[in-house]
């Protein structure tokens, strides 16, 4: 187990190391990497200390070390549009695309868990062809597009809720849907076909067969072993509501570093940018690093491989 | 021809019921998502011939025309004042508009129009710039059509070369192959396309280069769990013994072996293309415009909501259904063609 969990922190590193990588590169094929701060009526001096600072004189590997040290030490330059430190910036946001995620988050569990159970358990039934429906929905609609439709309905023709902005305490309930939506469809296909796998086992068969009543082995046999690929996947929900809260916090003007992201982008606010696919980055691996964990502490098989 | 003595020969079923079992057989066959897919396919190489109007170009008078079907959008008003200006012609006043009206006395009720329905002129509407729905819809089919296109071949391309590479030569080629799946698939693929489209501009080039980077990893790592079971076959090991160069060997021996798994993964990969594209274009990261991906054009319609739904929706169901009768499509495809698959969910 420990050869296993050292071999996933060794992956997340290089990702992350491939990741600077990427960002570095990007940064100086974009062309004269002074130009994000100096433009033609800039001074020689001006040039030459910032050609300096950023160690442009020397060769692309010492550049490289020295983009790595400041990004260790949390110094991704000043944004462009907002002449503050990008991570200052960042981390004002944070607690916006956090609450989000776990807004989703909860969402997708609490709503897609019992969906996948009963539509294994009384297949065919009622709620196993609205579970078919809400997954194909799910899976095709684009995430933008299904906010959009929700806003529609609820903000604007209903007038339940707001439609956009973190003012109100019920702000957060449609991003929450629309960024969960897509999981909610995922979490129950899973848990229905690793059910519906469970459900046929000789355990399962037997626990039956010594009398044990159809509730105990539901919920105590056969769930416990069927939520095993739905935890794998919950490392994937996790770093994808990183992406997904990319465009739900567009939509609906959620002021977190998804919106952040966009904005960077459109302003073409390289420095703000790139901190922020680090920031996203480190999230998105710490996630999946958990799970990878959780997965070994829970799973026999890989603990003792 | 002689009857054969214990034998019971089976009388010919009746055609209908061959029909019928036929028809049984062929219950799952996806018809509707198929016409869907066909029609999109039609729409996006025909888009110049079928388009109603030019798709980039809008009539300035013609903003906001809401689809066909949608009738005048009136009110009742009451006349609270008339006034005689001239021959037959009484200026009357309403709750809250003036209008000119013979005939008209006060304490009548008059319908007001607010908003002007649809017309067949523009099936699906205008948008915000007087360009035509329907035919920006169109052409949106058509540019999705060819980012697949285009995606596909260069991703899947790639995919299947390392795929076949990694899983033929095995050890540090395997190895080096494979890890850089895993770090490609542990980045999120909008951030990376942010980065590369920000740093080196945003063109159709770039775009379609994103999304084969994003799509390859699958296509590698399943290619190469073919290629492992393939390279073990007898037929390879002849095929060495015959003398035939490992180039040979890859392309003419192993290759078809794994083109079942190719079309499987290929179809089930075009939603994501579609969906990625459409996310993209959306954040204002896709195809520039005025080229009417659909993506972009349901952003057009983001901030007008309560004037015109026309815009965000239209562009947003054709995304969903094409998508939607691709994964049906896919799912059907894999089950027929290897349903060894099935764990490719």
């Amino acid at each position: 187990m420990q050869r296993y969990l050292l071999r996933r922190f060794l992956m997340a590193i290089v990702t992350l190391f491939a990741v600077s990588l990427i960002i570095f590169i990007m940064s100086r094929a974009a062309g004269d990497p002074r130009h994000i701060y100096l433009d033609d009526y800039s001074t020689q001096a001006d040039w030459d200390q910032l050609t300096l600072n950023m160690g442009l004189d020397k060769p692309y590997y010492q550049q490289y070390g020295i983009f790595i040290k400041d990004a260790l030490s949390g110094k991704f330059g000043e944004s462009l549009s907002e002449g503050r430190p990008s991570m200052e910036i960042i981390l004002e946001r944070l607690p916006a695309t956090l609450q989000l995620g776990l807004a989703a988050f909860l969402f997708s569990v609490v709503l897609g868990v019992p969906l996948g159970i009963l539509s294994a358990v009384k297949r065919g039934g009622v709620l196993d062809i609205i579970g078919k429906v809400l997954a194909l929905v799910g899976q095709s609609a684009p995430t933008f597009w299904l906010g959009l439709m929700l806003m529609f309905l609820f903000a604007v023709q209903l007038e339940w809720l707001p439609p956009y902005g973190r003012q109100e305490r019920t702000s957060i309930i449609l991003p929450a849907i629309t960024l969960g939506w897509f999981y909610v469809a995922a979490n129950l296909r899973l848990l229905r076909s690793a059910m519906l796998d469970v459900l046929d086992s000789e355990y399962v068969k037997l626990a039956r067969a010594k009398g044990v009543s159809g509730k105990a082995v539901i919920w105590k046999h056969a769930l416990r072993n069927a939520l095993i690929p739905v935890l794998t996947f919950a490392g994937i929900t996790l770093g994808g509501l990183v992406t997904g809260s990319l465009v739900v916090e567009t939509v609906f003007a959620w002021p977190g570093l998804g919106q952040l992201a966009v904005k960077a982008l459109i302003g073409v606010d390289y420095p703000l940018l790139q901190a922020v696919v680090v920031v996203f980055t480190l999230m998105y691996v710490i996630c999946a690093l958990l799970v990878d964990v959780m997965y070994a502490y829970i799973d026999p098989r890989i603990r003792y491989s | 021809m002689a009857e054969v003595p214990g034998l019971i020969t089976a009388a010919p079923l009746p055609v209908p019921v061959r029909i019928a079992r036929r028809a049984w057989r062929l219950r799952r066959l996806p018809l509707i998502p198929m016409l869907i897919l066909v029609v999109f396919l039609v729409t996006g190489i025909a888009a110049p011939w079928i388009a109603p109007h030019n798709p980039e170009r809008g009539d300035i008078r013609a903003r906001n025309v809401p689809p066909f079907w949608v009738g005048d959008d009136t009110q009742l008003k009451v006349v609270v004042e008339a006034v005689q200006t001239g021959e037959g012609s009484i200026q009357i006043s309403l709750t809250d508009a003036r209008r000119k009206m013979a005939g008209a006395v006060v304490g009548d009720e008059i319908e007001v129009l607010l908003t002007k329905g649809g017309s067949t002129k523009y099936l699906l509407g205008t948008d915000h710039l007087g360009r035509d729905m329907l035919s920006r819809t169109i052409y949106g089919a058509r540019i999705s059509l060819i980012v697949v296109g285009v995606v596909l071949i260069i991703g899947g391309g790639i995919g299947v070369s390392m795929g076949l590479l990694a899983g033929w030569y095995g050890g540090v080629v395997d190895e080096t192959i494979m890890r850089l799946v895993d770090i490609k698939l542990a980045i999120p693929t909008i951030l990376l396309a942010l980065v590369l489209i920000l740093a080196l501009g945003q063109s159709f080039m770039i775009i379609v280069v994103v999304l084969a980077i994003a799509i390859w990893p699958r296509f590698a790592r399943n290619i190469r769990g073919e290629v492992l079971q393939l390279k073990t076959m007898d037929f390879v090991a002849l095929a060495q013994v015959a003398g035939a160069s490992t180039p040979r060997i890859l392309i003419f021996h192993i290759f078809p072996g794994v083109v079942n798994t190719l079309i499987i993964l290929a179809t089930l990969e075009v939603g994501l293309v579609i969906l990625l594209e459409s996310t993209l274009s959306f954040l204002g990261a896709g195809v520039p415009p005025p080229t009417p991906a659909w993506g972009s054009m349901v952003a057009d319609g983001r901030d007008r909501l309560a004037v015109a739904w026309w815009i965000s929706t239209v562009p947003g169901l054709a995304i969903m259904f094409i998508v939607m009768s691709m994964n049906i499509f896919g799912d059907w495809l894999r089950d027929v063609l290897d349903p060894r698959l099935r764990q490719l969910e």
